[in-house]
């Protein structure tokens, strides 16, 4: 498939390139940055000016995964020489692992509701999406206005009213109101982005997949979903990292079960105040499962939209 | 098979009205053909037959039984569409399954294998079947789409112009392997066309559709040679009918104004003069263009005729047909 009638000339490819390559570097030195932030020690975490090549250690790593106290000389002695490595790194800043820290439950939470409210976006969304491009129904135009009008604001905006009624339905720091507010701001956007994408679907498959046999919801099932599975990938990768990276409505609502991580990362105290390596190092980790979602879903994203099977 | 049945079915979208009171009888096991310009009906009919589109009035009966109410999955029937509407994500022999491993029919897979080999070969598609449906030329994909109607036993066969996109040869190829399938197996088939061709070799019965309306409906010979308006005389034959004022001749019935003239109805070599604008040869018959009286006329004449441009030959009209003001025959 081309997309220009003329082959570009060597000096347009390799401005087109240097672009390319500016553009990615900019983008990702924030990126190295905290990664290597993760494994700097304290010290060198805010020395200034700011230390390039450094010493690296997991420090940072373990910091955010432990939680520790300040061992005195008896404590020591009680507990021995160290287990394990991570210990071997602790004792050295003269501390004892006394328990895992919280980051792996905060951690899960934010699994279990970005990627819940991300699946239930989708089943909504698509299901909406669907009628609307397919059925007549009523005021069409007025409720998609009403649908995309949730998103004319900041949804923090709204914070307030959500609190109070999140504390009267007992929904206050639980997955199940962390899932239904994400699915619900991100449903407007999921709803209009898959409209647009199964309006491209010629409706003739399914009239086909309904003279071969088949019932209406078998034929969307079995033809217009696997037609949809590139709109529907990229729109649940916009909704899972709204889900994921969301801050000020997890730091309202959530604070004990519920608790994501991203309040929780900036607030890692260590020894001397702020750990900026375990900060660093929550973060470097925060950021695997949205990457690893985005490179299984990109084969879909790539593929844009098939087309030819039917004659315009 | 089954006998399709239309009785006083209207369609309209909006304010266009796409059928208007069509009643119509498919013969069980008929090859019926509907003949008809863009915009006439033809595929409405279809659509509404195969239950696509319901019926603002009139009733569709298939076998005997009321359709009313009926999606198209339960009234047993085939469709190929002119869009071919392959699954573009399947394969072709996917596509081909695609009906036989419906819910309603569950077929085994040995029989599947069985029939799908055998429509694969008959559209001599057999060496494209582990290909993507997208990667078929425009003429595979309609192969494609007519072996996917073909796969199944339905109680009628609907099709709307399948053969359009093949080239000349493959044409000529599948109208007589459809009409071999029909035949052999006793389907009743309704098609959709508007090449006068498929109609005269295909068809047992032909309906001749114009603006939502039935014209006519009858065996391709009835109204080859007794066409019921000049609209369903122009439908058929080639060079197509010489419409001309009836005055033109002597001894026109009363009232009429048009008189209609194919070829036969010319008789060379006698009546009056004519002259010769151009001579087409078409290999197996040779078109004759003349000038009547200020009027184009265009007959057929001997293939090996020494007439040439300028020339005089004489014409008489012999049995024409003659029609009224409003196109409706008289004669």
């Amino acid at each position: 498939m081309s997309f220009s009638v003329t082959e570009p000339t060597n000096g347009t490819k390799w401005f087109a390139g240097i672009l390319v390559v500016a553009y990615a570097v900019i983008t990702i030195i924030p990126l190295l940055w905290i990664i290597a932030t993760g494994l700097k020690s304290p010290a060198d975490s805010i020395s200034y000016p700011p230390v390039v090549v450094f010493e690296p250690t997991l420090e940072g790593y373990v910091n955010l995964f432990t939680d520790r106290t300040r061992a005195t000389e008896d404590m020591l002695e009680e507990a021995g020489p160290p287990q394990t490595w991570y210990e071997e790194i602790a004792r050295e800043r003269g501390t004892i692992i006394s328990g895992p820290s919280r980051y792996g439950e905060r951690f899960l939470n934010s699994v279990i509701i970005g990627f819940g409210s991300t699946a239930l976006c989708m089943i909504l969304g698509t299901a909406a999406a669907y009628a609307f491009s397919r059925f007549r129904v009523p005021l069409k135009d007025d409720l998609l206005f009403f649908i995309l009008s949730t998103r004319m604001m900041p949804p923090i905006a709204v914070a307030i009213p959500i609190f109070l009624m999140f504390r009267n339905l007992g929904l206050n720091d639980t997955h199940l109101g962390m899932i239904l507010l994400y699915t619900a701001v991100n449903l407007s956007l999921s709803v209009w982005l898959l409209k647009g994408f199964i309006d491209e679907i010629p409706i003739e498959y399914e009239e086909a997949a309904l003279i071969d046999g088949y019932t209406r919801f078998q034929a969307f099932y079995k033809v217009v979903l696997p037609q949809a599975a590139t709109g529907i990938a990229s729109t649940a990768i916009f909704c899972l990292i709204f889900a994921w990276n969301e801050y000020a409505f997890a730091v309202l609502l959530t604070s004990g079960t519920a608790q994501t991580a991203p309040p929780f990362i900036p607030n890692i105290i260590g020894v001397n105040g702020k750990d900026w390596p375990a900060v660093a190092a929550g973060a470097t980790i925060f950021l695997v499962p949205v990457m690893v979602f985005t490179v299984l879903l990109r084969k879909h994203l790539l593929r844009g939209i098939t087309f030819g099977a039917v004659r315009k | 098979m089954a006998e399709v049945s239309l009785q006083g079915v209207t369609k309209t979208f909006g304010n266009e009205k796409a059928l208007d009171n069509v009643t119509m009888t498919v013969p069980d096991g008929s090859f019926v053909v509907l003949l008809g310009p863009t915009g006439a009906g033809k595929t409405t009919t279809l659509r509404i037959v195969s239950g696509l589109d319901i019926p603002d009035t009139g009733k569709v009966m298939i076998g005997g039984v009321d359709m009313a109410g009926l999606t198209p999955a339960q009234r047993d029937v085939t469709m190929v569409f002119q869009q071919y509407s392959l699954y573009p994500h399947l394969t072709v022999r996917q596509n081909l399954e695609f009906p036989l491993k419906s819910p309603i029919l569950r077929t085994p897979q040995n029989v599947i294998d069985q029939k799908i080999g055998e429509v694969a070969e008959i559209l001599q598609i057999s060496h494209k079947l582990d290909n993507k449906a997208t990667a078929l030329s425009g003429g595979e994909m309609q192969r494609v789409s007519i072996g996917r109607a073909l796969v199944r036993q339905p109680s009628v066969y609907l099709m709307d112009e399948p053969l359009s996109s093949l080239d000349a040869k493959l044409r000529a190829d599948l109208r007589v392997e459809l009409k071999n399938i029909q035949a052999n197996s006793g389907a009743t088939l309704l098609y959709v066309t508007h090449d006068q061709i498929e109609a005269m070799t295909m068809a047992t019965h032909v309906g001749v559709l114009d603006n939502g309306k039935l014209i006519q409906f009858g065996t391709p010979r009835e109204i080859y040679e007794n066409p019921v308006s000049v609209y369903a005389a122009s439908r058929l034959g080639q060079p197509r009918v010489n419409i001309l004022p009836a005055d033109l001749f002597s001894d026109a019935p009363f009232g009429a104004r048009d008189i209609g003239l194919r070829p036969e109805h010319i008789i060379q070599g006698e009546g009056e003069d004519s002259m010769v604008t151009r001579v087409e040869r078409l290999g197996d018959q040779t078109r004759l263009h003349l000038v009547y009286k200020d009027h184009d006329i265009i007959t057929v004449t001997d293939a090996h005729t020494t007439l040439s441009g300028g020339d005089i030959v004489k014409i008489r009209p012999n049995n024409p047909y003659y029609f009224d003001a409003d196109g409706a025959r008289v004669a």
